[in-house]
């Protein structure tokens, strides 16, 4: 099937079968490469990307079943432009591997759009879905918070 | 000093030649400088091995490939630190496979001797195996050794740099180069004037000094500070570029599907079904399995799918109650080495003591990084290019050069970012099944990628292995341990498949955390049994300290409560005379962990220390009874990495170290059944999530003058430390992981 995607603000038109995941259109097809293949089934949370705002797993939304706007990892902000979840990544050296690390941003950033100033367990709730094999779960909470608090004082 | 030195030159000579491949001893005189592998453009400089001037200004080289652990970042300190560059100006590039990226560490590294006792003797074997590992191209990126094999070798990369520099700056500008000074990237004149490297680097080239002086410790400006990682803005933004992530022009997509009952054959298959989905462009038949080429990963795994095959038998016994079988059998074989024998083990009973026994049990593991298995190809007819994240660019080379009849030389290899490696990418087995696919594509890049399933069902796992520990204690202190460790061997298992050489000798790796231990007790052997299975095994993260750090551990407790003695003061006792630096580490994190404060009905705390890969780490965990199941609280590590060049890097690798361990005690678990792994994906194979990740704290020691491990040794502590807190709630010793079996935990 052809489509339109809006990604990132900008239209791609893509021809597939209508049941390829997201995940792979936006990996193979466009080459938005920010967004991993972890599992395949939506246990790991490496794929996620947002669609209009709502953070979902792009390796379980088909193609076809695919309305709104999607936003991936290089759509949060850029190396030059960077959003506050990822200049907090940095500043809190956050990263081992990496691998992991666009599906936990785009859901943190779900999160702070949800829940501006979250707990604690506000975070293990939200982040629960979304594994590290590196264990950089430490860092992961402190860059939330310390995201959380830069989003405040510039909003 | 305990008696290690009871090993004798001859057992040394065969655990040499296991390590090394039997290579002849004669190649340590071989002292020449190794080639520069290293190709430039015009308008472009190679100084050294490890250096690339162009226009833009310095790339550094660095022999090793990030797979998390930040070894690229602190690779490149070193150089810098020497070169006088600019952190934010450095570029890091991976080398090609060559033979002037050998790791001088690692095979010393497999000696079978305790390094926290080593005597100038085994200093100079160690030494001789660096040859080896030269002779070998063991360009390897494992066993927490790249910061000892590096830390001179990049300094002296980048002050020999530096003075080529100045010299060169000092023909153009008629001064002595004592004169100059060099700061960010330029050479300074007694006057002011300055000359970029970038103007100064081809002439450079001709005034290479062999060695130069390194700078003192107390002038480091980089070593020793937490510098941001070069990788971090990259990783943080989804522009960091993974093997995964290869798109050459006009790429196609593959998908296998192998014998799930691994080195098994396969008898028949049919495609009939998927040749005419969507997608579909070839269907490769690789012997022991299949492939799908197609325009997408996704449609070529799908088509995979649908491909019914016949699997042939494994050649290991069908189920895990079988295999496990045949590891308990090996304790009544003869033991392929004891590795401590100090005092008699076999001492009578003294009057008035008592004596304990454990048998304790762990599973099989997979390694499970995040990123699955993958690598692209691009065969032409007589060449080969690979873009894949890998530990081991020499091996991934000549085996995808043996297996397309290239010469090695016909064969690049490019090592990109790793979503993990853990010990699984120093393999290269799915390398070259992507190989044997672009063969079949000739032309065309292809990028094969594993599903999850296939990833988790065709490892070389953490072997399983089961302990059977004796002991004794009396007044409170230890007198005898007696350890027995079986199970399969993977040091032996690949050196044959990495060296085609048979195994033999004694197996360090398989008795690493236990035998190696500073421990002061009277009467202390440790022995290793090996079972003869050909379950693929390979290196885990920690090797044999991932299982032998809980039994030595585990057992040790067991032992102070025997005694009637607190934990971490029986411990205390036992180290104080065999190793000051494990003392202090031990004392720190009683003092991190507030060991001796108060400690509610509800609480139980557990400590346990393992040296491994040179460092010496101890750790306590905290586990609260929440009424509604155990949950792990809070987590203290202290560790001594001798010279710890980023404490803040050397701080995640300590606690990453402890997630992973963490991960596999709690539910870590491979079984099989049919032949086959019952593992296929993260629902049934987890690693710890946020909601369970315990608050840490970690204390770095540094009291040496060269740096140690900090990749795997935070490892080993954490699954007894758990197991010994969960003791101290509950009362129950956990014996056999993963815990989740027995204990009643929040994940």
């Amino acid at each position: 099937m052809a489509k339109d995607l809006m990604i990132n603000g900008a239209t791609h038109r893509v021809d597939l079968p209508g049941e390829v995941p997201l995940l792979w259109v936006l990996r193979d097809e466009i080459g938005l490469t920010g967004t991993k293949f972890g599992c395949g089934v939506s246990a790991c949370g490496a794929c996620t990307v947002h669609i209009d705002g709502e953070a979902v797993r792009s390796c379980q939304v088909a193609l076809e079943d695919v309305t709104g706007d999607i936003t991936t990892i290089e759509g949060l902000g850029t190396p030059d432009a960077m959003h506050a979840l990822q200049t907090a990544w940095v500043d809190h050296q956050v990263a081992q591997c990496g691998y992991c690390q666009s599906g936990q941003i785009m859901q943190a950033a779900a999160l702070l759009a949800q829940t501006p100033d979250p707990t604690d367990a506000d975070i293990d709730e939200a982040m629960q879905g979304n594994l590290c094999r590196c264990g950089t779960y430490p860092r992961i909470r402190a860059a939330i918070h310390t995201a959380a608090s830069t989003m405040k004082n510039a909003g | 000093m305990s008696k290690l030195g009871k090993i004798t030159r001859r057992t040394f000579m065969v655990a040499g030649a296991v390590v090394a491949g039997g290579v002849a001893f004669g190649v340590y005189t071989d002292r020449r400088t190794s080639a520069n592998p290293l190709t430039v453009d015009a308008g472009e400089s190679t100084l050294n091995s490890w250096l690339i001037i162009d226009a833009q200004g310095v790339q550094i080289v660095t022999p090793r490939a990030e797979m998390g652990q930040g070894t690229q970042s602190t690779l490149a300190a070193l150089v810098a630190e020497e070169l006088d560059v600019a952190w934010e100006d450095i570029r890091v590039l991976h080398g090609p496979p060559a033979e002037a990226y050998y790791n001088g560490a690692i095979l010393a590294a497999g000696l079978p001797f305790a390094d926290y006792a080593k005597t100038g003797f085994q200093e100079a074997i160690g030494e001789n195996l660096e040859f080896i590992a030269k002779l070998l191209k063991f360009q390897v990126t494992g066993g927490s050794s790249a910061m000892a094999d590096g830390f001179v070798k990049m300094r002296m990369a980048g002050a020999t740099a530096r003075e080529a520099l100045k010299a060169a700056a000092a023909e153009q500008l008629d001064v002595s180069p004592r004169a100059l000074k060099t700061e960010n990237g330029e050479v300074i004149a007694p006057d002011g004037r300055k000359l970029s490297y970038i103007a100064l680097a081809a002439q450079a080239v001709e005034h290479m000094p062999k060695t130069a002086t390194l700078r003192p410790a107390s002038e480091w400006k980089y070593i020793g500070k937490s510098m941001p990682r070069l990788d971090m803005v990259d990783k943080s933004t989804g522009t960091a570029q993974f093997g995964i992530d290869a798109r050459p022009e006009g790429l196609r997509f593959a998908a296998v599907k192998m014998n799930p009952r691994l080195g098994g054959e396969m008898r028949s298959f049919d495609d009939s079904a998927a040749k005419t989905m969507p997608g579909v462009e070839k269907i490769i038949d690789l012997g022991t399995g299949v492939a799908v080429v197609a325009t997408n990963t996704w449609l070529a795994q799908q088509a995979v799918d649908a491909i019914e095959v016949d699997w042939g038998d494994a050649p290991y016994p069908v189920d895990s109650t079988a295999i496990f079988d045949v590891i308990k059998a090996s304790f009544d074989d003869d033991p392929n080495a004891v590795l401590r024998e100090d005092g008699d083990a076999e001492a009578p009973l003294p009057q008035g003591a008592t004596a304990i026994e454990a048998e304790y049990t762990v599973p099989y593991l997979a390694h499970a990084a995040m990123e699955p298995l993958n690598a692209t190809a691009l065969y032409t007819g007589d060449a080969l290019h690979m873009t894949v994240g890998n530990q081991a660019p020499v091996m991934v080379q000549k085996n995808c050069a043996k297996a397309l009849d290239l010469d090695v030389e016909a064969v690049t290899v490019e090592t990109p970012y790793m979503g993990g490696g853990f010990g699984r990418r120093g393999e290269y087995d799915w390398t070259v099944l992507a190989a044997r696919i672009a063969k079949e594509m000739q032309g065309t890049p292809v990028k094969m990628t594993y599903s999850r399933e296939e990833d988790m069902r065709h490892d070389f796992y953490r072997p399983g292995a089961m302990a059977r520990f004796k002991g004794t204690v009396k007044d409170g202190k230890a007198v005898t341990m007696d350890g027995k460790i079986a199970g399969q061997s993977c040091a032996q298992q690949a050196m044959g498949r990495w060296l085609g050489l048979p195994a033999s000798g004694p197996d360090k790796a398989h008795l690493e955390g236990a035998f190696d231990q500073p421990y002061t007790i009277p009467n202390y052997r440790i022995a290793g049994h090996l079972a003869d299975l050909d379950v693929p095994v390979g290196f885990w993260r920690s090797v044999g300290s991932s299982f032998n750090g809980f039994f030595h551990e585990s057992f040790i407790d067991e032992m102070a409560h025997a005694a009637g003695a607190d934990p971490l003061a029986f411990r205390l006792e036992l180290m104080r005379d065999e190793d000051p630096r494990s003392y202090n580490v031990l004392e720190a994190v009683g003092k991190l962990s507030n060991w001796n404060g108060p400690k509610p009905d509800n609480i139980g705390r557990g400590v346990a220390f393992t040296y491994s890969f040179g460092t010496p780490v101890a750790e306590v965990i905290e586990v609260e009874d929440t009424g509604d199941g155990i949950r792990i609280k809070r987590a203290f590590i202290a560790c001594d990495v001798g010279v710890a060049l980023d404490p803040k890097n050397v701080e995640a690798q300590m606690f990453g170290g402890l997630v992973y361990g963490l991960s596999a005690a709690t539910t870590g678990e491979i079984t099989f059944a049919d032949g086959k792994v019952e593992q296929g994906n993260f629902y049934d194979y987890d690693g710890l999530r946020m909601g369970a990740m315990p608050e840490v704290a970690v204390t770095v020691l540094a009291s040496g003058t060269a740096p140690s491990g900090a990749g795997e040794p935070g490892t080993p502590p954490a699954a007894p430390a758990l197991a010994n807190a969960l003791f101290d709630l509950t009362g129950k010793r956990a014996r056999r992981l993963p815990l989740i079996e027995d204990f009643d935990l929040i994940l």
